[in-house]
């Protein structure tokens, strides 16, 4: 399946491709320098205990972002 | 040596050669890569820690020795994920780097630390710094992790594809250490040969800028190279006090080609960092190899645990109760030690010092004042410990990850909360714990609200009120506790409401983010985080202890003078004569419709070097020799005796509950005072907070008050 859905929908443990990603922001400008960039493989770890933040893998270390950052980054299974 | 790029044009004119002077190397690193284990390594207790001016970001200096026995300097840099700075802390990496801060040497040599379990993003700062022409040397971390996490680092490899000094290090084993300091030896180090395609789309703003900075902002031909590509990811977004502003011309330009892409759509900054990262997946093709999979870390294992929907809990409410009960039953012994030596110095300065002003001055301004203080020290280096510990074995990401949904609802994020959690302990580390917030307008809402938690210090005025209170020794403890928990409720409500009211009106910020590395556990070392505590609290002590001691001497000349025209009057004449007295005359009307008399407003104007001090200050007022805060009986009994002037009570039960809830919310702590003075650069912030505590603590009362007489109390 190459179905496109958002960061947070991603399953708990799913791997995913980062897809698409909103251009502007500074915030979104951080996450690409910290490696989070379309192409980059991205793993949903868990979520904090009171369901927000989520906790991701990447690049072989442990990133957390809101649902509402996630929710605004598409991937592609 | 190899041929260098033909950008690479050393400019040895400019400054003389390693040999001549003390060269300066800066360490710069992401967090958590394992930088100040390294740079504690380095230099030992060599190190001169203090604030760069005007920012408060932690300025860390060492000294270390060459092969050859010649010193050599070292600038431990804040980590940072990139130049393209977002907080305080990265704008000084990055300007110091650029050399834009008059404050500090612009560093000769730099050490890149980067952690080998996760090179791609440690390389991209590494990437941005190489564009400086500088000479690197890079040194690949935590050796032993990439092994037993399956990765294989050839750094050989490494070293051929940059052509820089690569060394592999355990920092916390010493392994590697004695490389690093040979390549630190070295007289000549090559520049790196690593070259990389600027993207066609912003090369010509590249270009132009480039030109820009060297004429008009004086920069050396290479520097403005890095600094024109950084800009167009940074926009000099943030800025610090100490760095030199951008010439109008370069700003124009940048302007000028970020209006242009926008109109086309043009996503450039995400293309210079994209093409940043292909340079380095080509590096790291070839250096790094997984060898077969491998089950889940030992960090990955504690994380199923820590971060369980329930265990996750149980674990933090554990590690929140063991911080709280270690700071109440390890710190009283060492605080009582300290108060009695105190006292014992200002007796034995009674005894050999001829009886005057100058003694007076000496025993109860200066060490009565700052003694005070003092006896909060261990309270506070036990603080500063646990805070160390936790940030040191990785926990503290976890306790922000799981808080940061509750801080959210007042539009805080996670890290705030630890600060806050400290302040109920003593609002000062909490203060100064706040430096991890990058958000400027988060770590400020933090600091203002961080005092409204109950501190320790308001506990014997809560205890000797609630003495008052409840008439009868055999208060029963249901009561006691049961009031004790609402003023910490009332005190942590208000917080989190100013905290809301705050981030709604005064520092409305972006909107809040929480983009946080959880770093892999480690085992604590325990020589940074015994440094680490000596370290604030030295801070704490140079830097706040000016205002502190000011302060405790106004205090002195206040209550001393005039002097009782008696010499023989008493010690509660004399308070009544003194200038303290008369103002406690001045402000009865203000605070008269909160149920306060004049002698009340004394202790509340003392009391204003720590709260606890309005204890003793009551003992004196009332005429109640050898009170303590332990043994509030006599002192009880006479509070129960005083009385207005037409012979009603004074302390009723409203009236002492008003009092406690003034307490709750008042600023009245001289050390935390200084210390926001010091945390936020002036004294525009901590007299707000004044205004701001102290107005809501007079309203709050007066409405419990007004209210309580209506229903008869």
């Amino acid at each position: 399946m190459s179905a496109a859905l958002k960061l947070s929908e991603l399953p708990l443990g799913a791997s995913a491709r980062v897809k698409d990603f909103p251009k502007t922001g500074a915030t979104f400008l951080r996450l690409r320098e910290m490696g989070l960039l379309p192409g980059t493989s991205v793993t949903f770890v868990r979520a904090a205990p009171l369901g927000d933040p989520l906790e991701f893998k990447l690049r072989g270390y442990l990133l957390t972002l809101r649902r509402e950052e996630a929710a605004q980054i598409t991937v592609e299974a | 040596m190899p041929a260098l790029p033909p950008h690479i044009v050393p400019s040895g004119r400019k400054r003389p050669g390693p040999a001549d002077r003390t060269p300066v190397y800066a360490v710069v690193g992401n967090p958590n890569c394992g930088k100040s284990t390294l740079f504690n390594a380095l230099t030992g207790l060599k190190q001169k820690v203090g604030n760069y001016p005007g920012v408060t970001v932690e300025k860390k200096i060492g000294e270390t020795y060459s092969q050859h026995g010649k010193p050599i300097k070292i600038i431990d840099l804040p980590g940072a994920y990139s130049l393209a700075a977002r907080s305080p802390d990265e704008a000084v990496t990055r300007d110091v780097l650029l050399g834009r801060r008059a404050d500090t040497p612009q560093p000769d040599r730099i050490l890149c630390i980067v952690d080998a379990t996760n090179l791609e993003r440690n390389l991209y700062l590494v990437h941005q710094i190489l564009d400086l022409g500088r000479p690197v040397i890079l040194v690949v971390n935590m050796m032993d992790l990439a092994k037993s996490a399956g990765l294989q680092v050839r750094v050989g490899r490494l070293e051929e594809e940059l052509g820089i000094p690569v060394i592999a290090c355990e920092a916390v084993n010493g392994k590697g250490l004695v490389e690093l300091k040979l390549a630190m030896s070295r007289v000549d180090l090559p520049l790196a040969r690593h070259r990389w395609d600027v993207p066609a789309a912003v090369a010509p703003a590249v270009a132009e800028l480039q030109a820009a900075l060297t004429d008009s902002d004086r920069r050396p031909p290479l520097v403005a190279r890095a600094e024109a590509l950084l800009l167009l990811t940074d926009f000099d977004t943030v800025r610090v006090a100490g760095s030199a502003p951008l010439s109008v011309r370069t700003t124009d330009i940048l302007k000028h080609w970020r209006k242009k892409w926008e109109g086309e759509g043009t996503d450039w900054a995400g293309t210079l960092v994209a093409s940043r990262y292909d340079a380095i997946a080509r590096i790291c093709a070839d250096t790094v190899r997984q060898s077969g999979v491998t089950g889940p870390s030992v960090s990955d294992k504690i994380d199923a645990v820590v971060i369980h929907p329930l265990w996750g809990w149980v674990v933090f409410g554990s590690v929140m109760t063991l911080f709280f009960l270690s700071i109440f039953t390890f710190a009283q012994a060492p605080m009582d030690w300290i108060g009695d030596q105190t006292a014992a110095l200002a007796t034995w300065l009674k005894t050999a010092m001829p009886a005057g002003d100058l003694r007076s001055l000496l025993t109860d301004g200066v060490i009565g004042g700052v003694g005070t203080i003092i006896t909060f020290l261990p309270q506070i280096l036990i603080l500063y410990f646990f805070i160390g510990l936790l940030e040191n074995t990785g926990y503290m990401a976890r306790a922000a990850f799981i808080m940061d949904r509750l801080m959210s609802r007042v539009g805080l994020n996670g890290k705030s909360f630890i600060p806050l959690l400290s302040s109920y302990a003593c609002a000062i580390p909490g203060i100064m714990a706040t430096r991890t917030i990058e958000d400027p307008k988060d770590r400020l809402v933090t600091i203002l609200v961080a005092p409204l938690m109950s501190c320790s210090a308001r506990l014997p005025v809560y205890l000797l009120m609630i003495a008052a209170l409840l008439p009868g020794d055999a208060v029963p403890v249901f009561t006691k506790v049961g009031l004790m928990l609402l003023m910490y409720a009332l005190g942590t409500l208000g917080a989190f409401g100013f905290a809301w009211l705050f981030k709604r009106t005064l520092l409305k910020g972006a909107p809040p983010m929480m983009i946080m590395e959880l770093p892999p556990y480690r085992l604590p070392r325990w020589r940074d985080v015994v440094l680490q505590m000596f370290e604030r609290a030295g801070l704490f002590l140079r830097k706040a202890g000016t205002v502190i001691l000011g302060i405790s001497i106004v205090l002195w000349f206040l209550t001393t003078y005039p002097r009782h025209p008696n010499p023989d009057a008493t010690a509660t004449e004399q308070i009544a004569h003194s200038f303290a007295g008369q103002a406690g005359h001045l402000i009865e009307p203000v605070i008269k419709p909160l149920g306060f008399d004049w002698r009340v407003g004394i202790g509340l104007i003392t009391s204003f070097a720590a709260r606890e001090v309005f204890v003793s200050s009551m003992g004196v007022i009332f005429g109640v020799e050898g009170g303590d805060e332990k043994n509030t009986a006599p002192l009880r009994e006479a509070l129960h005796q005083a009385a207005w002037p037409g012979g009603a009570t004074l302390f009723t039960p409203l009236v002492c509950l008003v009092l406690m809830v003034y307490y709750v919310f008042a600023m009245q702590c001289m050390s935390t005072v200084a210390v926001v003075k010091r945390e936020t650069n002036g004294w525009k912030w901590p007299l707000f907070q004044i205004a701001y505590m102290t107005g809501t603590a007079w309203l709050v009362c007066l409405v419990i008050y007004q209210t309580g007489r209506a229903l008869g109390y």
